[in-house]
C-alpha cells in the first residue's frame, strides 16, 4: 500500500477538524496524537471512551468533536464499541439508516484502561472481529488520578505509586504482541511527532474493516514531569533512541516502518524527563541506565 | 393466544420474542442461562430477527446494552446475581444515559456463602440505580411485564432502563400455563420502537453520557432522572390499563388481594407472595380479617398507591426476603419510610424469611398473622424476626459438629 496521499509533510491536512479549548494540560502529547488522527478519520466517527484524561474532552454542554461522542467506563468501552456497531449494522439491516449516515466507531482510551483493566473487553470484542478502530494514548500511567504506575509503565520511571530511587520495578507490557496475538486485521504505533508516519497509519487503518488498533505513544509533561515545550522533541527522541518501535502488523506481520539505523543512547531520552531523574541524580545510576539500553538493544537485535 | 405450560425464564423469553426485539448481548449464568438459550435458538431458526452477541462479562454486557440503546434499537438482557453484580457500575451508569430498555433479573443470593437459591439481595442492590423494578410472582406475570416493561421504558415521559425481576427455581423453573397473547396483538401494544433522537448516525453528531464539572449540573442531571421515574407510577397506570384492553388482565403497579376489608396485612414481593395468598385464603377461611399487599412496581416506589390500600389497617408483616446487613428488611424500612407520619398508619412488623431459597411454611405465616395481632391488641411491635426454626438451627449444628470432627482427625492424622 505506497498509494498514500501523504508522501510528504505538505500533503498533512493544514488545519485540524478538532476544536480547541480542551481542558487537556499545555503540551499534552496524547491531544497532539489525537489532533491528527481525528484529522484523517473525520467526523463520521463515533468515539466512545473509557476513563481518563480523555474524558474531560466533552465536558457538558461543550464538545471539541465535529462528530459523536460517547462515554462508557474504565473497562469496558471496546464492549462499548461493540453495542453502537451493532446498532447501527440492525439499523442499516433495516434499512432505517443509509449507508451514508453510517459512522466509523472508534475507541479512545488510556494505557491504564487499554493495557489492564480494559483489556478482556477488548480482547474478546478482537476475537468477535468486531469493526471498529481502537486508539489508545498511552501515557505510561493512570494520568487522570495523578500517574500512578500502570501496566505500561517503563522499568525504572517515578510515578506517584513508584518513588523510591529504582522506580518502578516493572517492566513495560507488550500490548502490541497481545494485540498481534488476536491476529486482528491491523495494528500500528505511532506518535505525535511523527505526524506523516502517523497520517499513513491512520490512513490505512480507516481504508480497513475489523479489529484495528493505533497505539500512540503520548508524552505526558504533567505525569512524566517536563516542560510543555519540549512534547515533540521527546516524542523524536523516543523514536531515534529506539524505545519506541514505529511499526505496523498487517496481514500477520509485522513490519518497521522506521527502523533507527545508528541509535541515540537511550539515555538522551531518560535525561529529558523528571520521572527518570534519580538515575542520574544525585550520582548516575550506570547499571539501571545499561540494563534500560540492554532491553532497547535487545529488541532491536530480534528486528531484522 | 395460545396457552402452553412455561418456566419462568420461558416467559421472559416469550416476553423479548414478542417485544420484538432487535439486539439481546448475553452472558450465561445460573439460573438465567435458559432464557438466552431459549431465544439464541429461535433467532437460529429464523423465528426471531435479532442479533445476539455474547459478551465476555455481564459489565460488557451491559455496556453494550446501554450503547446499543443509545444507538436507537431495541434491547433486551437478562442476568442474575453475581453477574448482576459484576454488571453494577454499568447499572447505574446506562440508567443515567437514559436508555429505555429491559433487563430481566432471575433472583438469586448472593455470594458469600455462594448459592443457586433465590432471595432478592441482587435486585435490591440496584434499588437506588436509575432502573425502574418490576416484581414478578407467576410465570404469566414475568411474560406480561416484560411487554409492559417495554412500553413504561420507552414512555416519552419516562425514557429509562427497567427491570423485571423473578425468583431464580421458584419462578425460573418452575412450569405454569401462561397465556401467550398474539403476536400481532403484542407488536400492536408495544409499538415500534422510537429513539426521540436518542441515536448515533452520520450527519448528525450528538455527544452522550458527557462528563459534568461541579455538582450543580450533577445535581440537574440526577434528579430529572429521579423526576422521570417518578412519572414511572402514572404511566405504569395508563399502560397497565391497556394492556387490560388488550390482553383482559389487570397488573396493577400495587397487587391488592382480600385488602377491601381487612385489618392485618403480609406486605410481600416476589414469588413468596403467592404463599402468603394461599396462607390469606386459609386465614380468611378461619375467619380472619388479613390480605396481602404486594408491590409490583418497586422502583418508582408507588407510594400513594401504598398508603391508600394500608389506610385504616391495624397490623402490617412485612416480609423481607432479603437482608440489608446491619439493618435488616429492605422492604420494611421502605414500608416505614412511607408511611411515617401518615394518620391512623398501621404498626409494621419485620420479619426476615425465605433467605437463599429457603422455603417459608404456610404454619410460619399463621404464626407471623399471630404475632401481628397479639402486637396490634397490645399496642407494640416485637423486634424483628428471622424464620427460621429450631430444627433448622440443630441441622447446622450437626454440620458444624461433623466439620470439627472432620478437622480434629485431619489433624491428628498429620
Ligand atoms: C472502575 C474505575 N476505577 C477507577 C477509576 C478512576 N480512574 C479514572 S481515570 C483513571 C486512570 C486511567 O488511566 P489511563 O487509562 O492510562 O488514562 P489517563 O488517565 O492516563 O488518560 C482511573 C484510575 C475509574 N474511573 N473507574
Ligand atoms: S496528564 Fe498528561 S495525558 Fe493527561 S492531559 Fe495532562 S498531559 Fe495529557
Ligand atoms: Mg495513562
Amino acid at each position: 500500500m505506497n498509494e498514500t496521499r501523504f508522501q510528504r509533510k505538505k500533503d498533512l491536512p493544514s488545519t485540524h477538524l478538532l476544536g480547541t479549548g480542551t481542558p487537556m494540560c499545555a503540551g499534552c502529547g496524547g491531544l497532539e496524537a489525537l489532533h491528527q488522527i481525528y484529522d484523517i478519520l473525520g467526523e463520521r466517527t463515533v468515539f466512545v471512551n473509557a476513563a481518563g484524561c480523555m474524558t474531560l474532552l466533552a465536558t457538558y454542554p461543550f464538545t471539541p468533536f465535529r462528530g459523536s461522542w460517547l462515554y462508557t467506563s474504565m473497562a469496558s468501552a471496546a464492549a462499548g464499541a461493540q453495542g453502537v456497531r451493532d446498532g447501527l449494522d440492525i439499523l442499516l439491516a433495516k434499512g432505517e439508516i443509509g449507508s451514508e449516515e453510517d459512522l466509523q466507531v472508534v475507541v479512545l482510551a488510556g494505557d491504564g484502561s487499554s493495557y489492564g483493566m480494559g483489556l478482556s473487553a477488548t480482547s474478546s470484542a478482537i476475537e468477535r472481529g468486531l469493526d471498529f478502530i481502537y486508539i489508545c494514548y498511552d501515557n505510561e500511567g493512570y494520568g487522570n488520578t495523578g500517574q500512578q504506575f500502570s501496566d505500561a509503565t517503563p522499568h525504572g520511571a517515578r510515578t506517584a505509586t513508584s518513588t523510591g530511587p529504582r522506580g518502578f520495578p516493572g517492566f513495560k507490557k507488550d500490548l502490541f504482541a497481545i494485540w498481534a496475538a488476536h491476529k486482528p486485521t491491523y495494528i500500528a504505533t505511532v506518535l505525535g511527532s511523527e505526524p506523516l508516519d502517523l497520517a499513513r497509519k491512520v490512513e490505512k487503518a480507516k481504508s480497513l474493516t475489523g479489529p484495528r488498533f493505533i497505539l500512540a505513544l503520548a508524552p505526558c509533561p504533567t505525569g512524566w514531569d517536563y516542560d510543555p515545550k519540549d512534547t515533540v522533541e521527546i516524542g523524536k527522541l523516543a523514536v531515534k533512541t529506539g524505545v519506541w518501535p514505529l511499526k505496523e502488523f498487517l496481514e500477520g506481520k509485522v513490519v518497521h516502518t522506521h527502523i533507527p539505523r545508528v541509535r541515540v543512547p537511550v539515555e538522551e531520552y531518560l535525561k529529558t524527563q523528571g520521572r527518570f531523574a534519580h538515575l542520574f541524580r544525585p550520582e548516575r545510576n550506570e547499571a539501571m541506565i545499561a540494563e534500560i539500553q540492554g532491553m532497547v538493544d535487545a529488541y532491536w537485535a530480534s528486528v531484522s | 393466544m395460545k396457552r402452553a405450560l412455561l418456566t419462568g425464564n420461558g416467559s421472559a423469553a416469550w416476553g423479548a420474542r414478542l417485544a420484538q426485539i432487535d439486539y439481546l448481548p448475553a452472558f450465561p449464568i445460573t439460573p438465567q442461562t435458559e432464557i438466552i438459550e431459549t431465544l439464541g435458538k429461535w433467532i437460529d431458526t429464523g423465528e426471531m430477527n435479532c442479533r445476539m452477541v455474547t459478551l465476555e462479562s455481564e459489565h460488557s454486557m451491559l455496556t453494550a446494552a446501554g450503547t446499543a440503546a443509545a444507538t436507537g434499537v431495541r434491547v433486551f438482557a437478562a442476568t442474575s446475581s453475581q453477574g448482576f453484580l459484576y454488571a453494577m457500575e454499568m447499572l447505574y451508569t446506562v440508567a443515567g444515559w437514559r436508555v429505555p430498555f429491559v433487563l430481566v433479573n432471575v433472583s438469586r443470593g448472593l455470594s458469600a456463602p455462594i448459592t443457586l437459591e433465590p432471595d432478592h439481595n441482587d435486585i435490591l442492590a440496584a434499588r437506588d440505580s436509575g432502573f425502574l423494578q418490576i416484581h414478578c410472582s407467576t410465570c404469566q406475570e414475568v411474560l406480561d411485564s416484560v411487554l409492559m416493561a417495554y412500553r413504561l421504558a420507552e414512555h416519552a415521559n419516562v425514557r429509562l432502563p427497567v427491570i423485571v425481576n423473578l425468583d431464580g427455581f421458584y419462578l425460573s423453573f418452575t412450569r405454569e400455563p401462561v397465556e401467550i397473547p398474539h403476536a400481532g396483538l403484542a407488536k400492536e401494544f408495544v409499538g415500534p420502537y422510537a429513539p426521540q433522537g436518542m441515536t448515533f448516525r452520520a450527519g448528525s453528531p450528538v455527544s452522550q453520557a458527557v462528563a459534568v464539572l461541579g455538582g450543580s449540573p450533577y445535581s440537574y442531571f440526577r434528579y430529572e432522572t429521579h423526576l422521570a421515574a417518578q412519572n414511572g407510577v402514572s404511566a405504569f397506570s395508563e399502560i397497565a390499563l391497556e394492556f387490560e384492553q388488550a390482553f383482559g388482565r389487570r397488573q396493577d403497579a400495587v397487587e391488592a388481594y382480600c385488602m377491601e376489608d381487612a385489618e392485618l396485612a403480609f406486605v410481600m414481593i416476589g414469588s413468596f407472595a403467592t404463599k402468603a395468598k394461599d396462607a390469606v385464603d386459609r386465614l380468611r377461611k378461619a375467619g380472619w380479617a388479613i390480605g396481602l399487599l404486594r408491590p409490583r412496581l418497586l422502583r418508582p416506589f408507588p407510594m400513594e398507591l401504598i398508603r391508600k390500600a394500608l389506610a385504616g389497617k391495624l397490623g402490617v408483616a412485612v416480609v423481607d426476603q432479603n437482608l440489608s446487613v446491619g439493618k435488616g428488611g429492605v422492604l420494611f424500612t421502605e414500608l416505614a419510610s412511607a408511611l411515617y407520619g401518615m394518620e391512623g398508619a398501621p404498626l409494621l412488623l419485620s420479619f426476615i424469611g425465605g433467605l437463599g431459597g429457603r422455603d417459608i411454611s404456610p404454619e410460619e405465616f399463621f404464626e407471623m398473622a399471630a404475632v401481628t395481632r397479639k402486637a396490634v391488641e397490645e399496642g407494640k411491635a416485637p423486634p424483628p424476626r428471622l424464620l427460621y426454626t429450631e430444627e433448622e438451627l440443630r441441622e447446622v449444628r450437626k454440620l458444624q459438629a461433623i466439620a470439627h470432627v472432620e478437622r480434629r482427625e485431619l489433624e491428628a492424622g498429620r
